[in-house]
């Protein structure tokens, strides 16, 4: 089984500080790391090769050059293969410019049977990469994969989340999963992946390369634009009591009669 | 690109704060602009009250004229309209108005066509019903199929889908298919006066900066909508509006095959479509203490929510997470019970209504998002709360 | 702090470990000190990261470093919790006879697993009445035509019960005492071997220690280890492996209490102040992390010397084992005083290092037997100068 897992490297916002006074993340000293969502795609997708002899985990980010650490972390996790895509004239893409980009990647890669990607990224919330891809590749996809139940090199079964549960769905491969925290717990990272990511050698894939429609990407191949950046409003400060239990129960309870009757 | 017109830069920083991705620093009094970190956002454009920083961009202008109509995806499950296309309704309605436009709704699915009329009291102008056997249920292929035939037929000027499991898979398919601009997660809509442009404001890191995006050349500009922040339409029986069915039998076709729906909220609510939420953390000490949680949620007809360590600590299935690594909610009111407030729990839920925080920590960051909040022992506060909870709704 | 000038590989290793204890190894550390379960994720995950392997050939799967590598290892985990640390370290103690005196059939028999982390090994040499005195062994291995028969009973064996492979320490001959012993690799599972009592201790509480039993239990004469009569001395050249080895949990466990009690001072108030700002708890501070810088210094000279393959290296590891240990007692005793009466609550972390920190000094050799084989050294060298 031949698998590609896209990755994005975020700001780890586990260990961010709101600045008091402008309600805003303090970013300095903010460590970059792989987003949250695609560690658990990054270990489903070693589990499947666990399972499947003669498997291959290729993994493949967009961005800037220092996204090469995401790389390579994913590779001392076990991952076989890394690939950059990173050039200046990319900057600025929005998800559907990203998703056109990632899905030439792949299909310079072209031998997959899989790919799979998180749920979405943990700095954009957007979740419309994954579909994104799969579109531009024309392969099916099921998102929000909470299991694998069953996978085989021409076809696959899965649980998808949903609001109210679970969907269990058949799948033909090739196709794409984006997957949710649920599926599994990732892995910390192996000596001997360390050290193998420490020499592996990871391909800077530019415009070129990849012989991109330069009208499909960057900022002036974005269909969207952003006009506006700004912080949102700080909540006003609440009404917290530190009084006997039974008398604040009571203020806050005749303050909330609108809303639970409502 | 982006460029510092060193002219007029005075060194005065507030590029440097503005910039969400660190990217700027000040040398020798002015700014530079580390290019490997810019992501092209325009924070600091905005900000400069000097105009020394320019983004050039080619501004090509297509004719993006012959787009008309707002459009709102009914999304349907087991033949029940969600309740997010109510509000999707109420905001289109509001978008199409300014517009001089009309509200269409597009309802996919088996045997369907009787529930457009409720579509119709809620503000659709007309709802085009799509039918075939396999848009029954929610499937990529047929439903991106469908929608994409009606986008080239009809040419909507907005699409509005609600942000959910189905709506964002769905949407960016069709986006890609048809080359239109979609903005996830939307906050807040607006027509800009002048352009006439969607204004679609979304939260990004985890809400703590609010990103306003438009989509100027490509039609049509598509948005997914969060729950429960857009208000809903009143039923108004005595509205009528045209109903056109189309049937899509034999013309369709999936790859993937659904086998089997699985619900297991059971008796309790729907997180993203709660108006009312009660979440217990680590603060409960031992998972039987759920059952406190459970019965307050249960007296407030709410739903039941868990922090990250709750989910983590096997308390509760991973269903009920509320935060960045689970579900961002937005209910009317919040009740975090022995949550101490970590980030991540309150980007996902920081946008309530109303939200009351119990904990013993004065100092627990909860208290900070809280509108109100009690310091003290939550296993004496919330059976005081079911108490006064219980009188009040008998009233 | 000292610069130890650790290779690339090892200041990975030590990340990787350092990963491992603060991560998985400190959420679940109180858990199995009051529970006293075998820790098996942790070791799974130790495993996965190919940690068990630090000081095995590359070609049995290893990363091919040696004691030192071993010991940061055992270092860093220490420091989170010293019994899930010893789960790991007893592993080495059962590998190492086998690394030093295995045969190449056994070599390639039993190191991968044992590298891989797949199974665990443990080292069985103590018995009811025979503690520091290795000579009063009772446990005797009869040899037949093409196998030996072992009887008898192991005590306190760390690992005992959980660990697949074993390393037994039988008499062959009595009437040689000490020369008459040998060593046998005995696999869990082996008809007559069986566990009794599972002791419950006053620290390293989550791991296994636990009596071996031996009933008739026929060993194929392939595994005996060296050869008859060579026991005792694959015990010492093990234990001068290994001492190495609980010398670094020492000064994990030191460091971790060190660490949380710095913590602790300096947000904790009196008298208007944090109290790292009073000279009484700046002094103890101070001492506390000088003595603790020695004694790793020591420790890392010992793993050292024994990675270079130096001759005797008896008393360097005595020395680094008794040292470091003591520190450790001394350190978890002072954390405990600057917490005050906190420290001696259960609710706080600190006593759970103090009392992890008690067995450094007793196993492996007590202190005052390490002290007997550097005075035995000191005089030895004496003689032979004159």
């Amino acid at each position: 089984m031949k698998i590609i897992v896209c990755i994005k490297q975020v700001p780890d916002t586990t260990n961010v500080k709101i600045d008091p006074e402008t309600n805003t993340l303090i970013r300095e000293g903010v460590a970059s790391v792989i987003n949250p969502f695609d560690m658990y795609a990054i270990e489903e997708g070693l589990r499947i090769k666990e399972r499947m002899a003669g498997s291959e985990v290729t993994v493949v980010s967009m961005g800037p050059p220092q996204a090469d650490i995401a790389l390579r972390e994913a590779v001392s996790m076990g991952v076989d293969k890394a690939v950059l895509v990173s050039d200046r004239k990319i900057a600025g893409s929005d998800t559907w410019a990203t998703s056109y980009i990632l899905s030439k990647a792949i299909q310079k890669i072209s031998d997959f049977n899989l790919i799979l990607c998180g749920k979405q990224a943990s700095d954009g919330d957007t979740a419309q990469v994954g579909p994104g891809i799969s579109s531009w590749l024309d392969i099916p996809q099921v998102t929000y994969v909470k299991k694998i139940e069953k996978i085989e090199v021409d076809k696959a079964i899965v649980e998808r989340m949903t609001e109210e549960g679970f969907d269990i769905v058949e799948i033909p491969l090739p196709c794409l999963f984006t997957v949710v925290k649920e599926i599994n717990e990732p892995r910390l990272p192996s000596l001997k992946g360390k050290m193998k990511a420490k020499k592996i050698e990871i391909p800077i894939w530019g415009v070129d390369d990849l012989e991109l429609d330069e009208g499909k990407i960057g900022l002036n191949g974005s269909p969207t634009r952003v006009v506006k950046i700004f912080t949102p409003s700080a909540r006003e400060k609440g009404m917290i009591l530190d009084g006997k239990a039974a008398e604040s129960v009571n203020k806050i309870a005749a303050l909330l009669e609108d809303v639970i009757i409502g | 690109m982006i460029k510092i017109v060193l002219d007029k830069c005075t060194g005065c920083t507030l590029c440097v704060k503005s910039c969400p991705f660190a990217a700027i620093e000040i040398v020798n009094k002015k700014a530079v602009i580390d290019l490997t970190k810019c992501n092209l956002c325009g924070a600091c454009v905005d900000v400069c009250s000097f105009e020394a920083i320019v983004i050039e961009r080619e501004e090509e202008k297509k004719d993006v004229s012959g787009y008309k109509n707002v459009w709102v995806f009914a999304e349907q499950k087991k033949g029940l309209i969600q309740p997010v296309v109510y509000e999707l309704l109420g905001k289109g309605k509001e978008l199409a108005q300014q517009l001089n436009s009309q509200l269409w709704a597009v309802l996919l699915g088996a045997d369907i066509k009787e529930k457009a009329s409720e579509l119709i009291e809620r503000g659709a102008d007309k709802v085009i019903v799509a039918e075939g056997a396999l848009l029954a249920n929610y499937l990529d292929e047929p439903y991106t199929q469908v929608l994409v035939d009606l986008i080239k037929k009809y040419k909507p000027e907005i699409i509005l889908s609600g942000a959910t499991t189905i709506g964002r898979a769905l949407v960016s398919r069709v986006a890609v298919n048809i080359g239109a601009g979609l903005t996830a997660d939307c906050t807040g809509l607006e027509i800009d006066p002048e352009s006439k442009l969607l204004l679609q404001t979304r939260p990004a890191f985890g809400g703590n900066i609010m990103a306003t995006i438009i989509t100027p050349n490509h039609r049509p500009q598509m948005a997914t909508v969060r729950h429960k922040v857009m208000k809903e339409s009143q039923i108004d029986t005595s509205r009528e509006g045209e109903v056109e069915v189309l049937n899509y039998n034999g013309k369709l076709s999936s790859r993937t095959r659904v086998l089997d729906m699985i619900d297991e909220v059971g008796k309790t609510v729907n997180l993203t479509e709660a108006d009312i939420i009660v979440s217990g953390g680590y603060g409960l000490g031992k998972p039987e203490n759920f059952k406190l949680i459970e019965e307050l949620a249960e007296i407030l007809g709410g739903a039941v929510g868990a922090s990250r360590s709750a989910v983590d600590n096997d308390w509760i299935p991973y269903s009920h997470q509320v935060g960045q690594t689970g579900r961002t909610v937005c209910p009317k009111l919040y009740v975090a019970c022995g949550i101490s407030g970590q980030i991540q729990h309150l980007v996902g839920m920081q946008s309530s209504d109303v939200i009351v925080a119990i904990n013993k920590d004065s100092e627990a960051p909860i208290f900070k998002v809280a509108t109100y909040g009690i310091v003290g022992d939550l296993f004496e506060i919330v059976p005081l709360f079911m108490k006064r909870f219980k009188e009040i709704l008998k009233k | 702090m000292v610069d130890y000038l650790l290779t690339e590989e090892q200041q990975m290793l030590k990340e990787l470990a350092h990963q491992i204890a603060e991560e998985k190894i400190r959420p679940v550390a109180k858990e199995h000190d009051e529970t006293g379960e075998f820790p098996w994720d942790i070791m799974k995950i130790i495993a996965q990261s190919d940690l068990f392997g630090v000081y095995i050939d590359e070609k049995y799967g290893g990363t091919g470093g040696g004691v030192f590598e071993l010991a940061l290892v055992t270092e860093e985990l220490s420091r989170a919790c010293g019994g899930i640390a010893v789960c790991f370290a007893a592993s080495a103690l059962g590998t190492y006879p086998i690394l030093l005196f295995g045969n190449d059939k056994q070599k390639d028999k039993y190191l991968p697993d044992l590298a891989s982390g797949k199974k665990l090994a443990a080292f069985a040499v103590t018995e009811p009445n025979a503690g520091s005195d290795a000579s009063a062994i009772e446990t005797k291995a009869e040899k037949k035509a093409d196998h030996y028969v072992l009887n008898g009973r192991k005590q306190w064996i760390t690992n005992g019960g959980e660990a697949e492979t074993y390393v037994v320490i039988a008499m062959t001959n009595r009437s040689k005492g000490a020369r008459g012993a040998s060593a046998f690799i005995v696999e869990k599972g082996t008809p007559g071997f069986e566990f009794g009592k599972k002791e419950d201790k006053l620290g390293i509480r989550a791991s296994a220690t636990r009596e071996l039993l031996f009933n008739d239990c026929k060993i194929p004469q392939e595994n005996i280890l060296s050869r008859e009569g060579m026991g005792f001395i694959v015990a010492m050249k093990t234990f001068d492996c290994s001492r190495s080895g609980v010398a670094a949990q020492a000064i994990g466990i030191a460091q971790g209490a060190l660490e949380l009690t710095l913590e602790y001072a300096h947000q904790r108030h009196q008298f208007g102040k944090p109290i790292t700002s009073f000279q009484g708890i700046q002094f103890m501070l101070a001492d506390m992390a000088t003595e603790l810088e020695a004694a790793r210094a020591l420790v890392y000279s010992a793993c050292r010397m024994v990675d270079s393959g130096a001759k005797n290296v008896a008393r360097a590891s005595a020395m680094a084992k008794m040292y470091a240990s003591d520190v450790a007692m001394k350190v978890t005793t002072d954390c405990i005083q600057i917490f005050g009466g906190y420290g001696y609550m259960k609710e706080y972390p600190i006593e759970k290092y103090f009392r992890d920190a008690k067995i450094t000094q007793i196993y492996e050799g007590t202190n005052q037997i390490m002290r007997g084989v550097i005075a035995a050294n000191l005089v030895k060298e004496l003689a032979k100068k004159k």
